[in-house]
């Protein structure tokens, strides 16, 4: 299979094959990361920019550590650094950016759609690294690609995604790519961190955090955002962690082999109690060991360095 | 020097309705005779065989009153680069239109007299089409107090409103309804509950939440709606309710005009033709406020617009640039631009019988002027203020073409059936296709 798109922006515009091809290569790559000489020169000569407009420490790490992997020149612009703040516009900035000829912008923007804007405007391939409340792709995959790892498929498993569903693009892009993948996704958490129409994603929606983990294979803990209380979201963190939040006694009715999973960073003793965290049914470290093999494949698929790759 | 339309469906809603000749000789209606009607005495063939006429023939066509848009903003003074009295006045000629109704959020703002008489001095010397100034109702738009009604209405302000923004505070609205009514002003009303938007940029629901964009609830609109509704009724005031979207408001409305409250309500042809659909990928050009609703919302404002509830279609003509537009959707400025593209969408409301044609006239020509105080109608020895539509005219939307100095349209390459073919003010032609 051909892996012929520019951009990676959402998941919506994956196809399952597509999906697919990008796990098998982010496979092979996870094998150049266990080696003691951790480099290969498949990308060099290769450009690639990140350009972080909103604060990352895990996403923009994992990004530059895929990217020198690949032998690939990398280079990080910030928000605070770059022009953006003396009042040029996002799109003059990356038309400056493109003419310096990168060859995939990395971008994490605060607000929905910057990415997409980009993607229309330039001619370099773009990778959403997370557009406000909207989408995080690479998240979404690797999430997919632990899951597959511990349950060998993602076909006919109960997933619950519990928490302030509402603000979290991580949510949004799990929500379309486990249910893609066959997947049945139950939400989960006050009706305030629900957001209007929802249901139309195909996933079940349950005030109880008892009745979305009931039977669940793998279950996502999302993070509480602390200033979201400003917004009357919920009452205090003490109620919410009592409500919301992941004991092992909530996860008892969970299967026997259920998977944890939190996309970071950890608010210990809020959303999940810290036994659950560094429990055994915990794979929230794999989570970022994947983080960098799904990145390297995708810098690979898009910086051309396979226009013909055998998803076998 | 007379000018003879010919042939025409003469439509002034209530009182005509026919093919007949408009005789116009300086400015001035000065006859109207029914074709066939036998009774050509000293008719216009008479007249126009005796000196110079110009003869417009309407076979085919619909004669109007001039159509009236009683929601613009012109940007001038302040935004002169989105729009100038100049450039909105022949953008509202080309669309058809022989009045406008300009907003008060200028910057500065229309608060006081010196600001109306600008805009009055600047489309005077446009000498295009006519132009009425909405003043503000508090000063600075900020809600805090009254502005001067009564020197405002003698400078030559039509009503009152804060457009842009809402009156938060319920007790000024009240205020500002029984204060308005000493002066026999009008009150045009921007519903809309600051506290609800929030940091919302389209609206609540399905698409908002693919888009990862913050929703505006259609209650954020409706009980803004029913509050002034409620103060309308108390106070016995006129209120006319701007760009109406919701369902939800539609209902409030129609309930409060049972009720026997004096109360009025316009709608944009955005709201009747597109719905939040037209957000997807992010387009700012479908950015407005309120937002584009669910189809729902929209199938309630075309009932609206049948069973009467919704009297009046205003273009909230909003002009921005690329600067404000080609931007983080976040970012972008809401707004877009209508009065060329109205008399187009409004007729596809005639041509889908949602409304007749003696409606949509009345809609945007009679019922405004009703609203406003303004004159409108086609009677012998009134003002030849007078728009032609062709309903057949088949043409491709393309905003380069724009008078408007703005290109903010979601309805770019749209194709269209039926338009404006002449505008006229006065007996003067200020747009002719």
């Amino acid at each position: 299979m051909e892996f012929v798109k520019k951009d990676i922006l959402d998941m919506e515009s994956l196809s399952v094959d597509e999906i697919t091809l990008i796990l098998n290569v982010a496979e092979q790559m996870k094998e150049i990361s266990k080696r003691s000489v951790k480099k290969v020169p498949t990308l060099r000569g290769k450009t690639i920019v990140l350009f972080f407009h909103e604060p990352s420490t895990r996403t923009r790490t994992s990004f530059d550590i895929a990217a020198k992997r690949l032998s690939a020149d990398c280079f990080s612009i910030a928000g605070s650094t770059s022009s953006l703040v003396k009042g040029e516009t996002l799109i003059d900035t990356a038309r400056n950016l493109e003419a310096m000829n990168p060859d995939i912008i990395v971008m994490r923007h605060s607000m929905a759609g910057a990415p997409h804007m980009l993607a229309k405007a330039l001619k370099t391939s773009i990778i959403n690294a997370g557009d406000g409340m909207h989408a995080h792709p690479t998240q979404s995959l690797l999430d997919i690609m632990t899951v597959i790892e511990k349950k060998g498929s993602i076909k006919g498993l109960r997933i619950a995604i519990v928490g302030d569903i509402s603000h979290s693009r991580v949510a949004r892009s799990n929500i379309i790519g486990f249910t893609k993948m066959g997947a049945d996704v139950v939400l989960a958490g006050p009706p305030t961190m629900i957001p209007k129409g929802i249901e139309d994603f195909g996933v079940s929606v349950t005030y109880s955090v008892d009745d979305a983990v009931c039977n669940a294979d793998v279950i996502m803990m999302l993070r509480i955002q602390k200033e979201r209380q400003n917004g009357f979201l919920f009452s205090t963190e003490r109620e919410y962690s009592r409500v919301y939040g992941l004991t092992a006694e909530k996860m008892k009715s969970a299967k026997k082999d259920v998977l944890i999973m939190h996309p970071g960073p950890v608010n210990r003793g809020v959303e999940i109690a810290p036994d659950v965290a560094d429990g055994p049914y915990s794979i929230i470290i794999d989570q970022v060991t994947n983080g960098v093999a799904i990145r390297m494949a995708l810098l690979y698929l898009l910086a051309g360095g396979a226009r013909n790759v055998d998803a076998d | 020097m007379l000018t003879l339309i010919k042939g025409g469906r003469v439509i002034d809603p209530g009182n005509l309705d026919g093919i007949m000749d408009i005789l116009i000789e300086d400015g001035k209606i000065i006859e109207i005779e029914e074709q066939g009607s036998g009774v050509r005495g000293q008719g216009s063939e008479v007249r126009s065989q005796k000196s110079e006429v110009r003869v417009v023939d309407a076979s085919g066509k619909i004669v109007a009153p001039g159509l009236i848009d009683m929601h613009v903003h012109f940007r001038d003074p302040g935004h002169e680069y989105k729009e100038t009295i100049e450039t909105g006045s022949r953008a509202a000629a080309f669309g058809g239109f022989t009045a406008v109704c300009t907003m008060p959020n200028t910057n500065p703002v229309n608060d006081n007299t010196q600001i109306t008489e600008y805009i009055l001095k600047k489309a005077r010397l446009a000498n295009i089409v006519r132009v009425y100034p909405v003043a503000a109702i508090s000063p600075g738009l900020k809600g805090k107090g009254l502005c001067e009604y009564g020197d405002l209405k003698k400078a030559g302000a039509i009503a009152v409103s804060d457009d842009g923004n809402p009156v938060t505070d319920s007790q000024l609205m009240r205020r500002a309804l029984e204060y308005a009514k000493g002066f026999g002003l009008l009150v045009i009303s921007h519903c809309e509950n600051f506290e609800l938007v929030a940091n919302g940029v389209m609206n609540e629901g399905a698409v908002a939440t693919r888009m990862g964009l913050s929703g505006i609830p259609n209650a954020a609109e409706s009980s803004m709606v029913m509050r002034d509704t409620g103060l309308c009724e108390l106070t016995g005031a006129r209120l006319h309710i701007a760009h109406v979207s919701t369902v939800e408001s539609v209902n409030a409305i129609r309930n409060a005009k049972a009720r026997g409250v004096n109360v009025t309500a316009e709608t944009a042809p955005h709201y009747f033709t597109l719905t939040e659909d037209a957000v997807k990928g992010y387009n700012t050009n479908a950015k407005m406020n309120p937002p584009l609703r669910s189809s729902r919302d929209r199938e309630a404002i075309l009932e609206g617009l049948h069973d009467g509830t919704i009297d009046v279609i205003a273009t909230d003509h909003a002009p921005h640039s690329s600067i404000e537009k080609d931007v983080e959707f976040d970012l972008a400025a809401n707004g877009i631009i209508g009065l060329e593209t109205s008399v187009s969408l409004g007729l596809r409301l005639v041509e889908n019988k949602v409304i007749t044609m003696t409606d949509l006239i009345a809609k945007m020509s009679t019922n405004p002027a009703r609203i406003t105080g303004l004159y409108s109608g086609i009677k012998k020895g009134s003002p030849a203020d007078i728009t032609i539509i062709d309903p057949d005219v088949v043409y491709e939307v393309n905003a380069d073409s724009f008078q408007s100095l703005s290109r903010n349209t979601p309805f770019d390459g749209w194709k269209m059936k039926g338009g404006a073919v002449l505008t006229m003010v006065g007996g003067k032609v200020v747009f002719e296709r």
